[in-house]
């Protein structure tokens, strides 16, 4: 044990000395594993941003919520066929609503596309939730100030609004929202809460803190075309263990609501997030492996380099191993030699390259969230000295089984 | 007793489908603090015998036993031990690394020794002040001369305090003033106990040793001691 550290460490000392007495030719190959390293470990941080983001923006939506849906979010299912399928009528939601046992909450819900404006200020194209009272017991909503429209309210049709938080930083940048009048589509309404910060940005415009919340009637009543749209029925199970159960009583309520004889299809989708989940793995999956790979590439052309400037290496010292094997190095410490150097190569540059993601993450990180994890620091240790392993077997190998008499010999 | 004791070794070597006798029968014995000059034309096998001797090559057939012990059947790890312990080489082209110091340069087989560093650098510095270096200990190669970029090479080669010193043409590279300096070092070795083998085809270096071997064509012609042994008469050291 004693001895093979004492010849790891002269085998290091060697390898520096080595490294160091070549310093140019020794940082150009370093760039090759550097920027591989930093693509990699930038690449992978990034997707696991993404990921983080979405898990996160997901689970605001609520493992345990079900959307009973003219449409299927995901599915077979022709889509003349869902087309033709009858609107979801708040009517029918009244009778779901009463026959429905299991569910926690269950709330209707339709959006609609509208301008925002509070004096000069204005978001153009924010998602308007139109549902009623119960709506907020679907959902795992925090406040920052205010609260959420009452019962009192959703069923007289008040004009008021309940903003998300990327509308309230938008359109009161300085003051408190609440109680100011805004204007939607026109409409002006009363700000009655403000959520606090919820979802991610990778759900876009369905992230709750871009969208503004109103009772559903003043939707039917200020935008008039909604009237003859279908609604989604919002319905919580009372915990996720429910949530199949639930389901299944919600399609058979569904039905009874319908007057479905057992022989007919559902004319109606019931939809979880869980579809949602599995159609971003299986995107995400290909994009994480794509990346990986074309990232890989990076790496594999900065390990041919390496491999390289060995080979040359080894060619160029083929004389001074000689000697050293004829003043008594055994091929294990030429071997070692020789993998030391490509592997401290790799390293060195290895660590600039994590240093270098670290910086771009948090670059990227004005853009999405990232924040390198532990797991990329030895992601990105571990895949330089493995390439200077790999990089450097070969060329060490070849120095190893010189015979010290033809190398001594070599001009 | 013998330090060397080679029986009927042959080498054979095979150029694309010809063989090359490079040696064919060839027996010698070197005792302790012995001087023996190896001469003869180049294609003699001088050098495959030096190979031999200085254990960086083994015999296709025949016996070579160092101190007793049989080098033939030895595997490349034990080799590289005897030639690290036991061998002290000093080359016709001195075979320094360019990029380092005189000290690190002796201290390169007490490396492959695992010599304690202290200890090493130690030794290596004594060894370059016997050689009369003095004042030459961080100069690089390319900051010393001949004579003393080979006075360097000896001190490598004596850092180990080896059995045999077996030098190659080591004046071959040197004008002829230096090389006399070089050549009163090793009479100065000698006197001191050590057992110098040297390769050469000079008979002017040839008759600093005590015994002169002469080969040819794979074979030795003749092995006799010297007469007239030259004594060199300038002082070795170069400072004081």
């Amino acid at each position: 044990m004693r001895t093979i550290l004492f010849e790891f460490k002269e085998g290091l000392m060697i390898a520096l000395r080595a490294i160091t007495s070549n310093k140019i030719r020794a940082m150009l190959t370093m760039l090759g594993i550097f920027i591989g390293v930093t693509v990699v470990v930038t690449m992978s941080t990034a997707i696991k941003g993404i990921d983080n983001s979405f898990q996160q923006g997901i689970s605001s939506l609520g493992s345990d919520v079900l959307y009973i849906d003219k449409w299927a979010w995901f599915s077979n299912v022709e889509w003349w066929k869902m087309r033709n399928r009858k609107n979801i009528t708040m009517e029918e939601f009244e009778k779901f609503k009463t026959l429905a046992k299991l569910p926690s909450a269950v709330a209707p819900v339709i959006n609609t596309v509208q301008t925002v404006k509070y004096q000069e200020r204005r978001v153009e194209n924010v998602f308007i939730n139109g549902s009623n009272a119960d709506y907020v017991k679907t959902t795992n909503f925090t406040f920052a100030e205010g609260r959420f429209y009452s019962e009192i309210e959703s069923n007289a049709s008040r004009q008021v609004a309940v903003i998300g938080s990327e509308i309230a930083k938008k359109l009161f940048p300085n003051i408190s929202p609440i109680d100011r009048t805004i204007k939607i589509g026109g409409e002006n309404y009363r700000v009655v809460g403000v959520l606090a910060e919820q979802g991610s940005f990778i759900l876009g415009p369905w992230n709750p803190d871009n969208q503004v919340y109103v009772p559903i009637g003043t939707i039917f009543k200020n935008f008039a075309s909604n009237r003859f749209r279908s609604i989604t029925i919002n319905v919580r199970a009372s915990s996720p263990a429910m949530v199949e159960e639930t389901k299944a009583e919600a399609e058979g309520v569904m039905r009874k609501v319908r007057g479905l004889s057992y022989d007919q299809e559902n004319d109606f989708s019931i939809n979880q997030q869980e579809g949602l989940q599995e159609n971003y793995n299986s995107v995400v999956g290909v994009i994480q492996i794509a990346g990986l790979f074309i990232t890989g590439l990076s790496l594999f052309v900065g390990a041919i380099g390496i491999m390289n400037i060995m080979f040359v290496s080894v060619k160029e010292r083929t004389k001074e191993i000689g000697l050293r094997k004829a003043i008594g190095a055994k091929r294990r410490t030429i071997l070692a030699q020789f993998l030391l150097e490509s592997s401290v190569i790799c390293l060195v540059g290895g660590l600039a390259g994590l240093l270098a993601a670290v910086l771009l993450s948090m670059l990227i990180n004005q853009f999405i969230p990232t924040s390198i994890q532990i797991g990329s620091v030895i992601l990105g240790i571990g895949i330089s000295l493995l390439t200077g392993i790999i990089s450097g077997i070969a060329p060490a190998y070849t120095a190893a089984k010189m015979d010290p008499v033809e190398a001594l010999r070599y001009e | 007793m013998n330090i060397i004791n080679i029986e009927h070794i042959a080498k054979i070597y095979k150029v694309g489908l010809e063989e090359v006798h490079a040696l064919r029968d060839v027996s010698l014995k070197i005792d302790k603090n012995e001087y023996v000059a190896i001469m003869g034309p180049s294609g003699s096998g001088k050098s495959t015998l030096m190979n031999m001797l200085g254990c960086l090559d083994t015999p296709t057939s025949g016996k070579y036993e160092f101190k007793g012990v049989s080098v033939s059947e030895m595997s490349d790890n034990e080799l590289a031990k005897i030639r690290n312990k036991e061998i002290g080489f000093v080359f016709q082209t001195f075979n320094l690394l360019a990029r380092s110091d005189a000290v690190h340069n002796v201290e390169l087989p007490l490396i492959y020794a695992g010599v304690p560093t202290a200890e090493r650098r130690e030794r290596a510095i004594q060894a370059l002040i016997d050689v009369g270096l003095k004042d030459r200990l961080h100069h690089k190669p390319n900051e010393l001369s001949g004579g003393q970029r080979q006075r360097v090479a000896i001190a490598r080669a004596l850092v180990t305090n080896p059995a045999i010193i077996l030098a190659d043409e080591p004046t071959g590279n040197l004008d002829s003033k230096t090389g006399e300096e070089i050549m009163a070092l090793f009479h100065e070795i000698h006197e001191k106990g050590n057992t110098i083998i040297l390769v050469t085809h000079e008979e002017y270096i040839a008759e600093h040793a005590a015994r002169i071997v002469r080969l040819k064509d794979g074979l030795i012609e003749s092995d006799e001691r010297v007469d007239k042994r030259y004594i060199p008469k300038i002082k070795s050291t170069l400072t004081q």
